[in-house]
């Protein structure tokens, strides 16, 4: 089984270092991008199949293809890493950037080289101090031997690549979120069109990549668009970095083909449910995503099988919840972080999550009434795709939706018994 | 009045930047890292020297989670709140550090050793429950470990 995104990463827990990198074929196709042409690229990447890690899965050649190109096109233009991982649930972007931050650099120059972008940004979420580190030290590394900068790699080309640490905000994952934070704003999201292909960082021409995305494309530089898409077991090509966490035996990351079923993820690779705890459900991707159940484990773990499930596979890390977890006090939660992230740019959201929020909260403690059905629905429709800026609040209910669908026997129970049966005492 | 090496930092992210305004976040994070949290003076001493209004720069300041405008402890503890860290015991891990410390959410101990925040998911949810303290992650939490934890930060 081929793991290209996460072979050159050290067992120690080191970062790999650019002299070690290059030992094991490092900065080939970055070398190589300089010699093609962007369009052709572009054409590549496309070819390969290759979908957006970051949670909505659009393709990545298909977003290039809107960049400018040529003489005529604004400049200077922008190429942004995503690496600002704060999708309650994930880590899967920490690993790539603390264990082989040069990865993301050679993908960064490939892409660049893809839209003619003079200049870029590692959106780095300000908690990930060891990741800094370590970029700091990798971008120190390629400057000195110029593969960023003036000339890249002699092809007369610019590439001034920096480092930016984020003041802490879940909306900065949100793509134009992100160019307002970039810009030193708050990061509330902008309306669309005109898209950021067009009109992004500073009103110029800039594309918003994340991490795993990104670090896939030396690879298929490298390899080639067909090997790229039979490394997947399905439609959708390539391996994707999997996560679990939760009452799981054994918590962790792995890099395995695109495609893998559920279950494997969660009885091979998570090990099953540790002892005394039984499987309930699972958000697939991150927290804002629909919960799956007992009867989903035979679904592919792809874009198109999740999305047939009825959830998104997001960010691929996965959240258990298991029969001694109260779903309503998992919701609970899921809705305070969305609440409270909340940019509070258009009303369905900040208005009604907070609501969404205070309801479970009035249901977990025991003060729900049978008329909070109708009011937890009105909520997930008002902040529906449709009704809103961006994607956080239409995210921020999905989990919601789903509990009330799976598990809605426990919120009667809640609201019958005046109580929550998983709290002691109360 | 920033000190000349704040300025010195500010100014070399606001260099890289096509409008000096640009650089508030970066401004705000230099002042912490020297100060621990950002005061108003601080706050009006940023938008002069990156041309704009305290206003503009405070509405950034309060709209991120890492910026302190209120003073903290000597360390800050950052407890992750979100949803792997809830199911694997945040709400126990809480209630100890409060007990402990005697200080409630948001709170700085008396002899100001400690100032006790939540955080959103720190992305390490498969070593869950975390918390960072002055920066760094610390993962795998019980209640034993916690204590020994805290006796490292004087």
């Amino acid at each position: 089984m081929e793991t290209p995104l996460t072979a050159k990463i050290r067992p120690d827990g080191e970062m790999i270092d650019l002299a070690a990198y290059e030992r094991a074929g490092g900065y080939q196709a970055a070398r190589k991008a300089m010699r093609m042409a962007p369009a052709e690229i572009t054409e590549l990447v496309k070819k390969s199949t290759l979908r957006g890690r970051g949670g909505a899965g659009f393709p990545t050649g298909q977003k290039w293809s809107f960049v400018p190109l040529g003489p005529a096109a604004p400049r200077p233009k922008y190429l942004i890493a995503n690496a600002d991982e704060m999708e309650p649930g994930t880590f899967k972007d920490r690993v790539l950037l603390e264990g082989d931050p040069h990865e993301l650099i050679e993908g960064m120059i490939v892409a660049a080289r893809a839209i003619e972008a003079e200049r870029g940004y590692i959106f780095l979420r300000g908690e990930y101090t060891d990741a800094a580190a370590r970029l700091s030290r990798a971008l120190a590394e390629a400057s000195a031997k110029g593969y960023l900068g003036r000339n890249v790699f002699g092809s007369g080309a610019d590439f001034d690549l920096r480092l930016h640490l984020s003041g802490g905000r879940y909306m900065c994952g949100e793509e134009t979120g992100l160019l307002n934070a970039l810009e030193g704003k708050r990061a509330n999201p902008r309306a669309k069109p005109p898209f950021p292909q067009v009109s992004g960082l500073f009103g110029k021409p800039s594309i918003v990549q994340n991490v795993e995305t990104l670090c896939n494309l030396p690879h298929i530089l490298d390899k080639g668009a067909d090997w790229f898409v039979k490394l997947g077991l399905t439609g959708d090509g390539g391996t994707k970095l999997y996560g679990a966490s939760g009452k799981v035996k054994k918590p962790g990351c792995w890099e395995l083909p695109m495609g893998t079923p559920l279950r494997e993820l969660l009885e091979r690779y998570a090990g099953g449910m540790r002892d005394g705890v039984r499987f309930r459900g699972v958000l697939p991707g991150g927290a804002s995503t629909d919960f799956l159940t007992a009867d989903h484990l035979d679904v592919p773990m792809d874009f198109t099988a999740v999305a047939k499930a009825g959830s998104r596979l997001g960010t691929g890390t996965m959240i258990v919840l298991d029969d001694k977890t109260c779903p309503v006090g998992m919701v609970h939660n899921l809705e305070h972080f969305f609440a409270q992230e909340s940019c509070g740019w258009c009303t369905p959201c900040w208005s009604g999550l907070h609501w969404a929020e205070e309801i479970l909260w009035a249901i977990e403690s025991g003060r729900g009434t049978p008329a909070d059905f109708d009011r937890l629905d009105h909520v997930t429709k008002m902040c529906g795709p449709g009704n809103t800026f961006c994607a956080l609040a239409p995210g921020a209910v999905e989990p919601l939706q789903s509990a009330l669908k799976y598990f809605r026997e426990d919120f009667e129970r809640h609201i019958r018994e005046k109580r929550c049966p998983w709290r002691n005492g109360q | 009045m920033l000190t000349p090496e704040e300025q010195r930092e500010i100014e070399e992210e606001a260099a890289h930047f096509p409008l000096r305004r640009a650089a508030s976040i970066d401004a705000l994070r230099v002042v912490q890292k020297h100060r621990g949290w950002v005061s108003d003076d601080a706050v009006k001493d940023i938008a002069a020297f990156l041309d704009t209004s305290p206003d503009d720069i405070d509405s950034v300041a309060t709209f991120y989670n890492l910026i302190f405008r209120k003073p903290v402890g000597r360390h800050v503890i950052m407890v992750c709140d979100s949803v792997s860290c809830w199911v694997m015991g945040y709400e126990g891990l809480r209630d100890r550090l409060k007990s402990r410390l005697g200080i409630e959410m948001g709170q700085t101990t008396s002899d100001g050793r400690f100032t006790l925040l939540p955080v959103v998911c720190l992305g390490a949810c498969d070593r869950a429950p975390t918390m960072i303290v002055d920066g760094q992650l610390h993962a795998n939490l019980d209640l034993e470990t916690i204590d020994r934890i805290l006796e490292r930060y004087p």
